[in-house]
């Protein structure tokens, strides 16, 4: 008879329920465990997962687009990507804008590398451009400016002007959207006074001179340091007063606030030009803004996230009809991903070809023999990974240590070397040779517990030596195959120094390009997405061999 | 010495210092001989000297003996798995030594059973078969046969991990004979199992093998097992046959002192012999006693002796004494109560560890501690041995 009645769960001693009570008792034992688990785990957490996850993220991020050009990509959602033609007056007016902030904070050629690894081209077109952006509307600034005696000129009214005079009532509004924009565009943070706030009168009546004024304010203020009103307003400034003055010289009626007589002899010295083109200005500064290829890049990456790096990685794009495939000469990664794991399965077979008889000797000597052969076998270990691998460089080369014994024997001609190394073969004999102990480890723990009186039983039972082992020894013995299998592979599929000292172009791994897209062309979203790749493609094959072996047949000792 | 030539087993050779009789080595019916076995491992000792042994078909022979000396070893030597320094091994009147262990035929039990792990109970039995090219009607069928021997029918879907120590054994021993060997050799088969699972074990073992008529090695340092199971007994020590004899004169008969030490309990006392006279020796011990003796292997007034007496043997009551035997003075040290039997510790002639051993009957009187009595016993029973 159980203590759990009719009337419930069972009970401990005072009354509460046995499961609740167990659990108290066990909470103290759990939180010492933890504790002492929590430094490791916190230093695991800052050092390796967060970073993981990050490199991760980074593989499908794609802000710098919408953070670059905002009121672009705002304006090209207008355009129809199939028309064929450029987007018109509008979404170039508002690039001006953008170029021009992106230009200052020198942010525009991020963005020209960034498009740049899906279009190639784009990267001058942001530079010339950034570089010449200030010249768009000069006739108009130089008007302005000359207006009214160059009242204009003098940066302490363009202050007094913008923030309506002491004691004017004040707007907020484009500071704050002013500060967003450009902490999202250097990612730096535009917070704290500046010593202005535009006034709201201002503001209504020239709300696109205002905005453009702020920015060029809280720049000067944060990022350059300097007095706003000691410093001469941006031409994005001068642009946006001449583009409204003229499209509505009405609009100063009435305004009565600080620099009205300057602003009204501005607004009459802009009447007889022309309005400024942007179209005909970014095209003559760089004919291809009129290649509507361009835009469509810009518009289809300007979303914060993409699956772009994650299609160049296996060797496609998008493309106007969406999904493509890379043009032939473009296709590496699928190349790489497959050689990739070709080789690391020859590596690992190798690897237990060479160590099965060598962990089998070792197990079945005594065991101070043993120990001293073991030394031989972790040897490896205890030099440099760098000199093993320069090491095979010496054997391997043409002019090499094997190469020169084979052409002393006689056994090759001097004009047909082997050419043994910067090819697959070079990577696969120096990566079999330094992953070998990680084979031959857990192999020797296994065997050492089979015990060999198995052998003997089946002797005595009437099996050959061969029929004993394949029968009886072998199949005890595979899991510490399987052991040393999982280790060598998942090692060799993320090796990544030895192929690239010895694999020359044909035996390089995907490592080696994720390492270049890090380090060289630091393409980090395509190396994120090659990196999640791999470690999808490395669960998959655990699971896989889950399923077919069986975990629990691993054992490393 | 007296040479018998007896029949298998139940008269076995004599032997004299623990020299094995040359002159037995090749009986007619003889089925394992070893014929001046010498074995060493390292060149420099040898573990087995110079061992002679012929067992007919259908024997139940028994290597008993301390660790190291050289039993095991010659088991490995039967079975294929070490190779002799020198001499003959012969089963079935054919040389051996270079007939490799898979060929021989010979059925083997391990002291850890050495079940394949990796293989069900069935499997394990119907590996041997397997390796013979048994087709797979003929296999099953002596699987479940073997199987059944051993009451084990219903097994053998299990791993071997999933069954207990005896049902291990029961295994192990039906996969020796499955494969119908007529020599099955037995390496301490019960030392892992619990004293009472291996009095049962040495039963059904015995029956089997009798049922069977297979020939039997069985290796152990366990004297009860050797005793109760064998036709014989091979006692050995120093890489050498101290006595191949029957249980019973085993035990009665020791021909050395180290067999008498070996088997059973066993008192000595130290002397020299003073005279033989028609099969009896009078021994002075060392505190100037004398007592009369069977001379095993003493030949000579003068020589040193041990005298071996077993404890049952020894009497204390008068009446039981025969007319004119030597009786020695005794002192009661300690009286321990046993149940089935009452067991006195003694000083007799400055030994204090003199053991008797009484029957525990209504009319045995009980020794008090510090109580002087007079022991005695019969010159047969009395042996003198080397010293």
């Amino acid at each position: 008879m159980s203590d759990s009645t009719a009337s419930g769960p069972v009970l401990a001693a005072d009354g509460t329920p046995l499961k609740r009570s167990l659990a108290r008792a066990l909470r103290m034992q759990k939180l010492r465990a933890l504790m002492l688990i929590a430094p490791l785990l916190l230093f695991v957490l800052l050092t390796f997962i967060a970073p993981i996850a990050d490199m991760l993220f980074r593989s499908v991020e794609n802000k710098i687009v919408v953070t670059t050009l905002p009121r672009t990509v705002q304006a090209l959602q207008e355009w129809d990507s199939n028309s064929g033609e450029a987007p018109g007056e509008a979404v170039f007016q508002e690039l001006y804008y953008d170029m021009f902030v992106a230009a200052e904070a020198k942010e525009h050629t991020k963005l020209g590398t960034r498009l740049n690894y899906e279009r190639t081209g784009i990267s001058s077109l942001f530079r010339s451009s950034g570089r010449k952006v200030d010249d768009i509307g000069e006739d108009h600034v130089k008007a302005i400016e000359n207006a009214s005696d160059k009242a204009l000129k003098d940066e302490a009214l363009w202050f007094e002007i913008m923030t309506g005079g002491a004691g004017a009532e004040t707007n907020d509004a484009p500071l704050s959207a002013g500060r967003q924009r450009l902490s999202n565009l250097t990612d730096t943070s535009f917070s704290g006074d500046i010593g202005f706030v535009p006034g709201s009168a201002i503001s209504e009546i020239l709300p696109e001179t205002t905005q453009a004024y702020t920015d060029f304010a809280l720049f000067t203020a944060v990022a350059d340091n300097d007095v706003v009103a000691e410093e001469d307003p941006w031409e994005t400034a001068f642009v946006a007063l001449a583009t409204e003055l003229q499209a509505d010289p009405a609009r100063l009626d009435g305004y009565a606030g600080p620099g009205a007589d300057a602003l009204k002899a501005a607004a009459e010295a802009v009447a007889g030009l022309e309005p400024i083109a942007f179209k005909p200005a970014f095209l003559d500064i760089d004919k291809d803004w009129g290649d509507s290829e361009n835009w469509k890049t810009i518009q289809i990456y300007s979303p914060r996230t993409t699956n772009g790096y994650f299609l160049n990685a296996v060797d496609l794009q998008k493309g106007t009809d969406g999904i493509e495939a890379r043009p032939e000469n473009q296709q590496i990664y699928i190349t790489l991903f497959t050689r990739t794991l070709i080789m690391s399965l020859i590596i690992t077979g190798s690897c237990i070809l060479l160590g099965y008889p060598v962990a089998w000797i070792l197990a079945n000597l005594p065991t101070r023999t043993a120990n001293v052969l073991m030394i031989l076998v972790l040897l490896p270990f205890w030099t440099s990974l760098l000199v093993r691998t320069s090491a095979w460089k010496v054997m391997l080369q043409q002019q090499g240590v094997i190469n020169e014994v084979l052409v002393w024997l006689g056994m090759v001609p001097d004009e047909a070397r082997l050419v043994m190394i910067n090819n697959q073969f070079g990577t696969i004999v120096a990566m079999t040779h330094i992953l070998l102990p990680f084979m031959i480890l857990p192999m020797y723990s296994v065997m050492q517990t089979i015990n060999p009186t198995y052998l003997r039983a089946a002797k005595s039972l009437g099996a050959t030596n061969w029929t004993a082992f394949w029968r009886v020894y072998f199949p005890q013995s595979v899991p510490g195959i399987g052991a040393g299998s999982i280790l060598v592979f998942i090692l060799a599929i993320g090796y990544y120094i030895t192929p690239e000292i010895v694999g020359g172009t044909k035996g390089v791994f995907i490592s080696n390009r994720i390492a270049y897209h890090i380090s060289s062309s630091l393409n980090w979203g395509l190396a994120a997405a090659l990196g999640t790749i791999l470690l999808v493609v490395v669960l998959l094959l655990y699971w896989a061999y889950d399923q077919i072996v069986g975990i629990d047949n691993v054992k490393l000792g | 010495m007296i040479r018998s030539k007896n029949k298998r087993g139940d008269n076995p050779p004599d032997t004299i210092n623990g020299e094995p009789d040359l002159a037995e080595a090749s009986t007619e019916d003889a089925f394992v001989e070893f014929e001046r076995v010498q074995k060493s491992y390292d060149g420099e000792t040898l573990v087995v000297k110079d061992l002679n042994l012929t067992m007919p078909k259908g024997e139940f022979l028994t290597m008993l003996g301390p660790s190291g000396s050289g039993k095991t070893t010659c088991l490995m030597m039967l079975a294929g798995f070490e190779t002799a320094t020198h001499g003959d091994i012969r089963l079935g009147g054919v040389s051996i030594n270079n007939i490799p262990p898979h060929k021989r035929g010979i059925g083997m039990v391990f002291q850890n059973y050495a079940l394949f792990p990796h293989m069900t109970i069935a499997e394990n039995l119907s590996f041997p078969l397997e390796v013979r090219k048994l087709g797979k009607s003929a296999r099953e069928e002596k699987v479940m046969r073997a199987l059944d021997m051993v009451e084990m029918g219903a097994f053998g879907g299990r791993r071997p991990a999933q069954l207990s120590g005896g049902q291990q054994q029961r295994i192990a021993l039906a996969r020796a004979l499955v494969f119908e060997p007529e020599l099955v050799l037995m390496d301490e088969p019960l030392g892992a199992l619990d004293k009472q699972l291996r009095e049962k074990m040495q039963f059904e073992i015995t029956h089997l093998a009798h049922r069977l008529g297979i020939t039997v090695v069985y290796v152990t340092h366990d004297q009860t097992e050797a005793l109760t199971m064998s036709d014989r007994v091979a006692v050995f020590d120093d890489g050498r046959i101290q006595q191949l004899a029957p249980p019973d004169k085993l035990y009665e008969e020791p021909s050395n002192s180290f067999v008498a030490q070996f088997i059973g309990e066993n008192n000595t006392l130290e002397g020299q012999v003073k005279e033989i006279n028609n099969g009896i020796a009078v021994v002075q011990l060392d505190d100037g006693e004398l007592i009369d003796c069977k001379p095993i292997n003493v030949r000579q007034p003068g020589e040193r002796t041990r005298v071996s007496i077993r404890p049952e043997r020894v009497e204390y009551n008068k009446d039981r004494l025969q007319e004119g035997a030597h009786t020695l003075k005794a002192e009661v040290l300690e009286f321990i109560y046993m149940g089935d039997i009452f067991r006195t510790r003694l000083r007799v002639a400055g030994n204090d560890e003199f053991i008797i051993k009484t029957r525990n009957a209504p009319d045995q009187t009980r020794l008090q501690r510090g109580e002087q009595i007079e022991i005695g016993w019969l010159p047969d029973d009395c042996r003198a041995l080397d010293a």
